[in-house]
C-alpha cells in the first residue's frame, strides 16, 4: 500500500475479530484523512484476514507481544513511513474515531506531542470500567499527577494522538506490558508535552476483554513497580554513539 | 577431612568438570559458564582449605564451619538466579525487537509483491507460533 496521508491511526489488536472490521470501517469513514494499521498480536482468529479484507495495513507480529510490543510496533511504522501524527484507537469499538477531531484540534491549540482521551473528563460517562478497574485507574492518576505535576484522570486510556516528537520517543523505547501509565512519566521525563481531552468510551462492541480480575491483579502491581521505579530512572533515550539498549553479549 | 568436606569436594569437582565439560560441547557458552566456575571454585576452595571456612565462619558469626559452606553456596544459587532473570529480560527485550522487524518486514514484502505481479492476496504466515502452541496443546 502507498503512503496516501501523513495521518496514521494504529488499532492493536489480539483476536478481535467481532469487531475489528467495524472499527476499521468507522475510523475510514470518520477519518479519510487517516491510513489505518492494524497490529494483529499473533491473533489466533481471523483478526488479521478481516483487517486485510477491510483495507486496513496489517504488520502481524509472529507471536503475541502484548499491547506495549504491539502498539510499539506501530510507531516504528510510523517513524519509518515518515508520519507526523500517530493515533491510538482500540480494536474493541470503546473509542468513537469522531472524536479524533478533538484530539487533533486539542493538539494545534495547546501545542502538545500527546494527546490523550479522557473518559473522566466528560460528562456522558457511557462506559466507567468496572469499581475495582476505575478504583486502580484513580490510584494511577493522583501518583502520575503528583509526580509529572499536571492533572492526569484516565492514564490507563488508549486512545491518543502522538505528534512527530512523541513517535520519535516511544519507537525507540517504549514499556514492555501495560504501557500507558509510564508512558506519560516518560513523556514528563523527556519532557514532552501532553494534555486531556474528555472523550467518550463505549461498553466493547463484542468479544471478550483482555483483562481478567488475575490480570488486572498483575496490571496494578505492575504498573505500580514501574512508576515507582521509573521516578528514579529518567530512561533516556540511546544517543548516536553510546551503547545499544539491547545487545546480544553480555558479560557476568 | 571429615566426611563433609570430602562430600562437598567431590561435588564441587563434579561441578566443575559438569561446567568445563558442556563449555567444550558448545552445550553453554563461556558468558554463562564464569558464574558457574567461579561458585564452584570457590566452593572447592573452601572445602579444602578448612582454616579459611573456619575464618569466614567466625567472621559471619557461623558456629558450625560447615553451615558457612553451604551459606557460600546459597548465596552463589541466589546470585545465580538473578543473572538467569536478567538474561531472560535481555532475550525477551530482543525478542520483541525482532518479532516487530518480522513485522514490519513481512509488510513491505507483501507490498513489493502486491506491486510487481499486481495480486493483493492475504496469504497468512505460514506458521504463527500461536498455532504451533494451539496443535501443541
Ligand atoms: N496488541 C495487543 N493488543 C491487545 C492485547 N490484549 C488486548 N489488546 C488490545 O488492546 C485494546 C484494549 O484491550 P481490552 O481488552 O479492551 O482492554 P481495556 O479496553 O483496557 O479493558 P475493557 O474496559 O475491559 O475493554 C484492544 O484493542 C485489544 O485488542 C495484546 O495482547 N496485544
Ligand atoms: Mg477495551
Amino acid at each position: 500500500m502507498a503512503n496516501r496521508s501523513t495521518h496514521l491511526a494504529v488499532i492493536p489488536a489480539y483476536n478481535e475479530s467481532a469487531t475489528i472490521g467495524r472499527v476499521i470501517e468507522r475510523v475510514g469513514r470518520e477519518r479519510p484523512d487517516f491510513d489505518v494499521l492494524v497490529v494483529d498480536d499473533g491473533s489466533t482468529d481471523d483478526t488479521g484476514a478481516i483487517a486485510h479484507r477491510a483495507g486496513a495495513e496489517v504488520l502481524r507480529l509472529p507471536f503475541n507481544l502484548g499491547i506495549g510490543g504491539a502498539v510499539q510496533a506501530g510507531f516504528v511504522y510510523a517513524l519509518e513511513h515518515d508520519y507526523r501524527c500517530m493515533a491510538q484507537v482500540d480494536a474493541d469499538g470503546q473509542h468513537d474515531p469522531a472524536e479524533l477531531a478533538t484530539l487533533m484540534r486539542a493538539m494545534d491549540e495547546h501545542e502538545t506531542d500527546v494527546v490523550c482521551g479522557s473518559r473522566f473528563l466528560s460528562s456522558d460517562m457511557s462506559y466507567p470500567a468496572p469499581i475495582s478497574r476505575r478504583t486502580g485507574i484513580h490510584i494511577f492518576a493522583f501518583l502520575l499527577s503528583l509526580f509529572v505535576r499536571q492533572r492526569i484522570t484516565d492514564p490507563t486510556s488508549g486512545f491518543r494522538l502522538y505528534g512527530r516528537r512523541g513517535i520519535e520517543l516511544f519507537a525507540r523505547d517504549y514499556p514492555h506490558d501495560y504501557p500507558e501509565v509510564e508512558a506519560i512519566l516518560m513523556l514528563h521525563h523527556h519532557r514532552l508535552r501532553m494534555c486531556e481531552v474528555p472523550v467518550q468510551m463505549f461498553e466493547r462492541d463484542g468479544g471478550a476483554s483482555s483483562i481478567t480480575s488475575g490480570k488486572s491483579a498483575y496490571y496494578m502491581v505492575k504498573v505500580l513497580l514501574a512508576l515507582f521505579v521509573g521516578l528514579a530512572r529518567r530512561r533516556p533515550v540511546v544517543e548516536a554513539g553510546e551503547s545499544a539498549p539491547v545487545f546480544a553479549s553480555h558479560g557476568i | 577431612m571429615d566426611r563433609i568436606q570430602l562430600v562437598s569436594t567431590a561435588a564441587a569437582v563434579l561441578l566443575l568438570f559438569v561446567v568445563l565439560e558442556m563449555v567444550r560441547r558448545r552445550r553453554l557458552l563461556e558468558r554463562y559458564a564464569l558464574l558457574w566456575l567461579l561458585a564452584a571454585t570457590v566452593v572447592l576452595a573452601l572445602a579444602v582449605w578448612r582454616g579459611a571456612l573456619v575464618k569466614l565462619a567466625h567472621v559471619v558469626g557461623i558456629v558450625e564451619p560447615p553451615n558457612a559452606l553451604f551459606f557460600i553456596a546459597l548465596a552463589f544459587i541466589l546470585l545465580l538466579l538473578l543473572h538467569f532473570s536478567s538474561a531472560l529480560s535481555r532475550l525477551s527485550d530482543q525478542s520483541k525487537v525482532l518479532a516487530q522487524r518480522v513485522a514490519l518486514l513481512d509488510t513491505r514484502l507483501r507490498a513489493l509483491q502486491a506491486a510487481t505481479d499486481g495480486t493483493d492476496e492475504d496469504e497468512p504466515i505460514a506458521v504463527t507460533l500461536g498455532e504451533l502452541e494451539q496443535t501443541r496443546s
